[in-house]
């Protein structure tokens, strides 16, 4: 994108608006370094009653989960190094085992839509839905060169994704819900927080 | 939902309603901040165009709509889903019954579906012994309190969070705090097993893009995003109208919903599913996908030349939003299912004439649902025309069959109505009001005082007042209606001030009646056409434009007529011509004349003003009234909501009048909180229920037609 400033300003303030934390990056490892900080720093996720007997709940135990699925090994490897010393357990796969909830889901977005503020993650996988479902934090790397103006913008590709089986997500802030007394209320069955990483190329 | 099976139960039902304040005050609250989330989420859209786009969009869908399902279904199951078509409500039921039959399933965790609703599918779902939980938040209370929902986005609008605290203490057997975030967290406690623990999962959709399959999703909690990824089967419920043709269609709809809906950009989360995708519970390691579409009458509405539009909707429940009467009853009273303006057609079509008949006699007709729908349906005309024809299959009450009779023949009924004012002495008691009309004549009537009929009707004022042709060029034909004629004719001797001032030849054709928006308010279509005929032919066939002074009349008169003509090919060009000549007095006298304040002298004076909604949306007309009020040297104070309806609604206040009252005093105290001195606005029928609700109160607010500030100011004719 020849100049995708404007794009991020836009992304940044609409993602703002509808109360999603936007921070800028310039490697992988500083997303890295964002995500782990930020699980170190949160109260521990509170578990959920799962149920299901062949779906037994969370642990319980006191050690802090961060599921990344779909990051590549070197990346894996890397948050582990970053993860491990802060007591913190990083996962890639298994998230039916722990349904009553994780601390941080680490995901990276596909593109991002500025007129919205919305992230576009390709989650046909089904790890990577759940970890964007039921971590208490999503925290998603954007890279800034997949930031379209809007939906329309973005069109031959979103209807290319589409031509094949698979599940596309438009992410715009974190889940929301306004049904008691039209009182806004964050984090209804989704995550309480969505933190979108900025990845400015260069 | 209402479920009254006579009118008298139905009234009883809406009076109830009344009494709901928390109810009153939410939607209250709702109805104001909607209108500015509302206009800050469109900022920087062309409204109209989008919505344009919307309604040509759906339009060429609905034409192929068998077509398109076919398309969807070959690439739906090519990426392996199954495509299933309902014919009827029960078929659907039966459709999803079998798969849970056949996939062994105990439990299901359901997204928000309408259609759903529509064909109650929890209860036959229970009935074949399944636990269903809805996960929505909203959706889950109303299916804990047993009700169904009152907004078709926020189902438990009707609720308070005390009514929440208190049915969550009960569910989970522990004391909860009235804190809305707190019970927020309950559900997010009590539902998240519900979903591990299902078997199936069964949304709706609000999108379905043939191109490629695949079904869009618009929510804001994420609920569907668990279940349609948590349970080993989804089944997604659909209308068949959802169906677009691509992406594109698809993404012009997603740019309207949220906006017009709850004035999100975007909700949070949009979903677009195309087949069967990996579940790790599922056979092989993916979901059982069946995607069920519902006929239910939809392809048979598609070919109805009226009501194909209807299912344009988006479900978007802005009509609701807007509806003056909604926001006095809220969706309970007004919807059977599907509720608000869409929803006094839609229950006609999917749920019977029985169902309907009380519902579609509670609408205004004020236009504020046509003016905010997202696919551009021209909801008043929708809902007279289904009270049409459920009179024609149920046959027409005495009081429209007589008020069609007695409208249809001019002679008789302006004899009556002098008749009348012979007869009227005795309740007058000399004033302009009808002081003591006998009691079973006044019931429910007592809100306002009802204007006596005028000494002289305007048309025998005519032949006196009628000044000098001067056949100078600018010539008019009047236009008087009803009201003016015989109850305000005052009202047209002021306009025939202003424009022989400005030197107008006007003509008043004596054999001009009623303008027959009342018989189709009453749903007495046939009779309406016949008088319409009978007034184009009245108004001579030239080009001189037709000026009136009331915007009820003009707007019909100007949209009405090409309505009820529509289909008859050898009227078209008739009513086209007539219906072009229509203009309202306001703008006749501002755009036409170009009246400026070099026309006007005289005292001023604090005036606020009411839109009437036929004026202001009707005819579009929202400029030329309040820039000739500051013409005329008056000092003009606007009103909170000028634009809502004054609850006149002509036959309406007579049907509903504890609603007619309600919104009533809503008009007299934005009116009064202004602190101007008089009234203007452009409607007699408005004039009629604001002036006689002053009355009642004891106000000393002058209300007047424009016309009558004009003629009071209009400086002497220039040569």
């Amino acid at each position: 994108m020849a100049q995708p400033h404007p794009l991020i300003d836009r992304l940044e303030a609409q993602a703002t608006a509808v109360a999603a934390t936007v921070a800028r990056v310039t490697s992988l490892d500083e997303a890295l370094a964002y995500v782990t900080t930020l699980c170190a720093e949160k109260a521990p996720c509170q578990q959920l009653r799962a149920g299901g007997e062949s779906l037994p709940a969370g642990s319980g135990e006191p050690h802090k989960i961060i599921a990344a699925p779909g990051l590549p090994e070197a990346a894996v490897t890397a948050l582990r190094q970053r993860a491990a010393p802060l007591g913190i357990t990083v996962i890639t796969d298994g998230l039916r085992r722990h349904l009553g909830g994780i601390d941080v889901a680490f995901t990276l977005a596909d593109a991002g839509l500025a007129a919205t503020g919305t992230l576009v993650l390709r989650c046909a996988d089904e790890e990577l839905r759940l970890a964007t479902m039921i971590a208490e934090t999503h925290v998603a790397l954007l890279p800034a060169s997949g930031i379209a103006a809007d939906a329309d913008a973005l069109e031959p590709t979103l209807a290319a994704w589409m031509s094949q089986p698979g599940y596309t997500a438009f992410i715009t802030g974190p889940s929301r819900t306004a049904d008691i007394e039209r009182v806004t209320a964050l984090g209804v069955h989704g995550p309480l927080e969505l933190h979108i990483l900025i990845r400015e190329d260069g | 939902m209402q479920d009254a099976t006579s009118f008298k139960q139905y009234r009883r039902q809406v009076r109830r309603a009344l009494d709901n304040t928390f109810q009153r005050e939410a939607l209250d609250r709702f109805a104001v901040a909607y209108r500015t989330g509302r206009a800050n989420a469109f900022s920087g859209v062309d409204i109209p165009e989008l919505v344009a786009a919307i309604a040509a969009a759906k339009d060429a869908a609905l034409d192929h709509l068998e077509e398109l399902f076919e398309e969807f279904k070959a690439y739906a199951e090519a990426a392996g889903a199954v495509v299933h078509l309902a014919r009827t409500a029960e078929e659907a039921c039966d459709i999803i019954a079998g798969i849970a039959r056949d996939n062994d399933v105990k439990k299901v965790i359901k997204s928000k579906s309408m259609t759903a609703e529509e064909i109650r599918l929890n209860t036959r779902l229970e009935a074949e012994g399944l636990e269903v939980t809805e996960s929505d938040l909203g959706e889950w209370i109303i299916q804990l309190r047993h009700e169904g929902p009152s907004h078709m986005v926020l189902p438990a609008i009707h609720l308070s969070r005390y009514q929440v605290r208190d049915l969550f203490t009960e569910v989970t057997g522990a004391e909860q705090s009235v804190d809305i975030q707190k019970l927020v967290k309950v559900a997010r406690r009590e539902l998240r097993p519900r979903y591990c623990e299902a078997d199936m999962g069964i949304s709706g959709a609000n999108l379905a893009v043939a191109a490629t399959g695949t079904l869009g999703i618009v929510t804001n909690e994420g609920n569907a995003r668990l279940v349609t990824t948590l349970p080993r089967v989804h089944v997604a419920l659909l209308g068949l109208d959802k169906l677009l043709p691509t992406l594109h269609d698809a993404l012009r709809i997603l740019k309207c919903l949220p906006r017009n809906a709850t004035g999100q950009a975007l909700t949070a989360y949009v979903t677009w599913i195309t087949g069967a995708v990996p579940c790790a519970t599922g056979p092989g390691g993916k979901k059982i996908t069946h995607i069920v579409f519902l006929d239910n009458g939809r392809l048979a509405m598609a070919k109805d030349p009226q009501f194909k539009q209807v299912l344009r909707c988006i479900r978007c429940g802005a009509c609701a939003n807007v509806c003056p009467v909604y926001r006095l009853v809220g969706g309970h009273a007004l919807g059977h299912i599907y509720i608000g303006a869409i929803g006094l057609v839609a229950t006609y079509f999917f749920h019977g004439k029985d169902k309907a008949k009380n519902l579609v006699q509670n609408c205004l007709n004020c236009g504020a649902c046509k003016a905010v729908c997202g696919a551009g349906i021209d909801l008043p005309s929708c809902i007279k025309e289904v009270q049409a024809r459920i009179q024609d299959a149920d046959g027409h009450p005495l009081y429209a069959a007589t008020a069609g009779a007695i409208l249809r023949n001019r002679k008789l009924f302006h004899t009556m109505l002098r008749t009348a004012r012979r007869l009227q002495k005795p309740v007058t008691g000399g004033t302009p009001y009808l002081r003591h009309l006998p009691m079973f004549l006044m019931k429910g009537q007592e809100f306002r005082a009802l204007p006596a009929i005028a000494d002289r009707p305007f048309r025998d004022r005519w032949p006196d007042i009628r000044p000098q042709a001067e056949g100078r060029g600018r010539r008019v034909v009047l236009f008087a209606g009803c009201l003016q004629d015989f109850v305000y004719p005052e009202q047209l001797e002021a306009a025939v001030t202003v424009l022989a001032a400005r030197g107008v030849d006007m003509d008043f054709p004596m054999e001009q009646s009623c303008c027959g928006l009342p018989l189709t308010m009453l749903g007495e279509k046939a009779a309406c056409r016949d008088l319409a005929a009978h007034n184009i032919r009245a108004m001579a066939d030239d080009d001189a434009p037709i000026v009136t002074l009331c915007a009820s009349c003009g707007s019909f008169l100007k949209h009405g007529y090409q309505r009820l003509f529509a289909g008859d090919p050898a009227m078209a060009e008739t009513v086209e011509r007539f219906c072009h000549r229509v203009i309202d007095f306001s703008s006749y006298v501002h755009d036409v004349l170009g009246l400026t304040a070099a026309d006007f002298a005289g005292p001023g004076r604090t005036v606020t003003y009411h839109a009437p909604c036929h004026l202001c949306r009707g005819l579009g007309v929202t400029e030329a009234p309040r820039a000739l009020l500051g013409d005329a040297g008056l000092t003009y104070l606007p009103a909170e909501e000028e634009d809502v309806c004054c609850g006149f609604g002509g036959t309406f206040s007579m049907k509903f009048p504890e609603l007619s009252q309600e919104l009533l005093q809503k008009k007299l105290d934005h009116i009064a909180a202004t602190g101007a001195a008089a009234l203007a606005t452009d409607c007699p029928g408005c004039i009629m229920q604001i002036r006689g609700g002053c009355e009642r109160e004891g106000s000393t607010i002058a209300v007047r037609h424009v016309a009558e500030f004009l003629a009071e100011r209009i400086t002497p004719k220039k040569d």
